[in-house]
């Protein structure tokens, strides 16, 4: 049986609940984990005062509500699943290592920030800094994967150096900005200054989108490995049809401020 | 036991010991994987003089291939871990890199694994790139056709190389027509390989020389024209060819199941008798015995 997360009264200011994770509520019986410490804005509080809490904590837990305000859910998660419905809010699944945390709605900022594996699925839009850096922290996403089936906001995958992070929808402005390695997949429209000061790693979208004076076209190619990108994102429920498998991909290398061998992979029918 | 008219006689064949490796190709088409395919596989019948022993094992069609191209699936089969390593990276590095289109990945999901892509790597001088998905390492060397992609990492498993039979025919045709249709019939079993010309050997050995630097030399008592000047022959009166078909496989089982197989297809009018090849059961670990083959009785190891 899993743990099921009901929210009753909203939160008025953001409530940070890292309690919500398989990794602190493993073992722990209903009762116990209503009493996990909560911060309501800067005073402490019980996860129960804002949610009803039931069933028993195992590896899987099951979170309902409004949760626009409820911040670091998953944070730190290492093994599990995490099934949320309703909106939630900012830094949702920080630097996890394994599992794999499931929205089935909108997330907020900060969805996954400097994650090292595990996966987190959002099955709506989510906003800026999606896998990204900390301001002030030299690395990003190192491993796993960010499924985002709707739009992003700008800059995610700042600094990234590993995994996927593949947006079904659109990107905002500097996807990618500082990449180091890995790879993002964008199906709808980039923004502006794709992949500045990126030293590896792979930008790709299925359309034409403004390149930096600091990128040089290579050639128009296919690029094989894709497939098992695409192949796997069509598994996992993202639109990719047939002549995006199989098609040629414009090639800009750069960004020659840097090291130059960052990839953007423009689709060419 | 007798087969159709075909005896069958009661020996066993001498199997031994081996690592192999399974290794998918694909290709723009299935000639181009093809062709890799071929390549690799050359010269690759014997580990005496080859290093190791490789076949094609299947063509793949695009929807058996991890990219869903059109492909081909190869075995690769040496006496040890460390040398198969070397002959993959050879093989794979000379043959598949080479050939226009072609992609490379392991076909083996097992517990050891000798690393390959990340060897070949190197030759992109320092313009490889690698990419990570799902645990799963690729590495993408560029080329000039584009980019060479291969897994950093090949499984290999402990297999068996050397299952074999004896096709005893009153003549060329008769034995000829008698393993090509045994190995049609082989062929269709999964995790096996015929390294041989088409399948088939007709310089089958014995282990030992008169000339010491030779290891193995001529299977005197299998060979016609020697009848009356050998010290010993194997051959009954009438009996004027024989060919032999190796089989390797990536378990027992599946070795066994081909040779089943290739017994039942070989025998018949023209086929005197169907043997195998020993050494007296010392040297190999597997006694793989005809009659209970052909009783369909399981053959311990």
């Amino acid at each position: 049986m899993s743990l099921h997360v009901s929210l009753h009264t909203s939160p008025e200011v953001p409530l940070e609940a890292e309690v919500l994770c398989p990794d602190r509520v493993q073992g722990l019986h209903s009762a116990e984990v209503a009493k996990l410490l909560v911060y309501h804005g800067n005073e402490k509080a019980a996860l129960g005062d804002f949610f009803k809490v039931s069933g028993k904590g195992d590896p899987e837990i099951r979170i309902e509500g409004n949760l626009k305000l409820v911040k670091h859910i998953g944070a730190g998660m290492t093994h599990g699943r995490i099934e949320i419905e309703g909106p939630v809010g900012s830094h949702l699944g920080a630097g996890i290592s394994g599992g794999e945390i499931r929205v089935h709605a909108d997330a907020g900022d900060w969805v996954g920030p400097e994650m090292k594996g595990g996966r987190i699925l959002i099955e709506g839009n989510a906003g800026h800094m999606v896998g990204s850096a900390y301001r002030g922290s030299t690395v990003g996403m190192r491993e796993g994967e960010i499924i985002v089936t709707g739009n992003v906001g700008n800059e995610i995958g700042n600094a990234m150096r590993g995994g996927l992070i593949a947006i079904g929808g659109d990107s905002g402005d500097f996807a990618g900005v500082n990449m180091r390695a890995g790879t993002i997949i964008v199906l709808g429209q980039l923004g502006i200054r794709t992949g500045a000061g990126m030293k590896r790693g792979s930008i790709v979208s299925m359309h034409e989108a403004p390149v930096l004076p600091t990128f040089t076209y290579a050639c128009t190619y296919h690029p094989l490995y894709l497939r098992f990108y695409l192949l796997h994102l069509l598994g996992l429920g993202l639109k990719v049809v047939e002549a995006q498998l199989r098609g040629r991909y414009r090639r800009y290398s750069g960004d020659a401020v840097e090291l130059n061998r960052g990839e953007l992979l423009f689709y060419a029918g | 036991m007798q087969i159709h008219s075909t005896q069958l006689v009661d020996t066993f064949a001498e199997a031994f010991k081996m690592w192999g490796a399974r290794v998918i190709i694909t290709g723009e088409t299935s000639g181009w994987a093809l062709a890799a395919a071929r390549s690799m596989t050359g010269f690759a019948t014997s580990v005496i003089g080859c290093k190791c022993e490789a076949g094609i094992e299947r063509e793949l069609s695009p929807e058996q291939t991890p990219d869903r191209r059109p492909g081909a699936s190869v075995l690769l089969f040496a006496m040890d871990k460390e040398g198969l390593s070397k002959r993959l990276v050879e093989r794979i590095g000379q043959c598949v890199m080479t050939c226009p289109t072609t992609a490379c990945y392991n076909g083996l999901d097992t517990e050891t694994t000798v690393v390959v892509g990340g060897q070949l790597r190197y030759f992109g001088d320092g313009f490889q790139a690698s990419k990570k998905l799902a645990g799963r390492r690729l590495w993408r060397i560029p080329v000039m056709d584009g980019e060479f992609l291969v897994d950093e990492r090949f499984g290999v498993q402990p297999a068996v190389g050397g299952g074999n039979l004896l096709v005893v025919g009153e003549d060329i045709r008769a034995t000829l027509e008698a393993t090509q249709a045994a190995v049609r019939a082989m062929r269709e079993v999964e995790g096996v390989i015929l390294p041989f010309p088409d399948g088939i050997v007709r310089s089958g050995s014995k282990v030992g020389s008169k000339y010491k630097s030779l290891m193995a030399s001529t299977n005197v008592g299998y060979c016609p024209s020697l009848r009356g000047i050998a010290q010993a022959t194997n051959l009954e009166d009438n009996a004027h060819c024989v060919l032999e078909i190796v089989i390797d496989g990536l378990d027992l089982a599946a070795v066994e199941e081909a040779m089943r197989r290739g017994i039942q297809a070989a025998a018949g009018a023209g086929i005197k008798q169907i043997s195998a090849g020993n050494y007296g059961g010392n040297l190999g670990q597997f006694k793989i015995e005809l009659h209970r083959l052909a009783q369909d009785r399981p053959v311990a190891a």
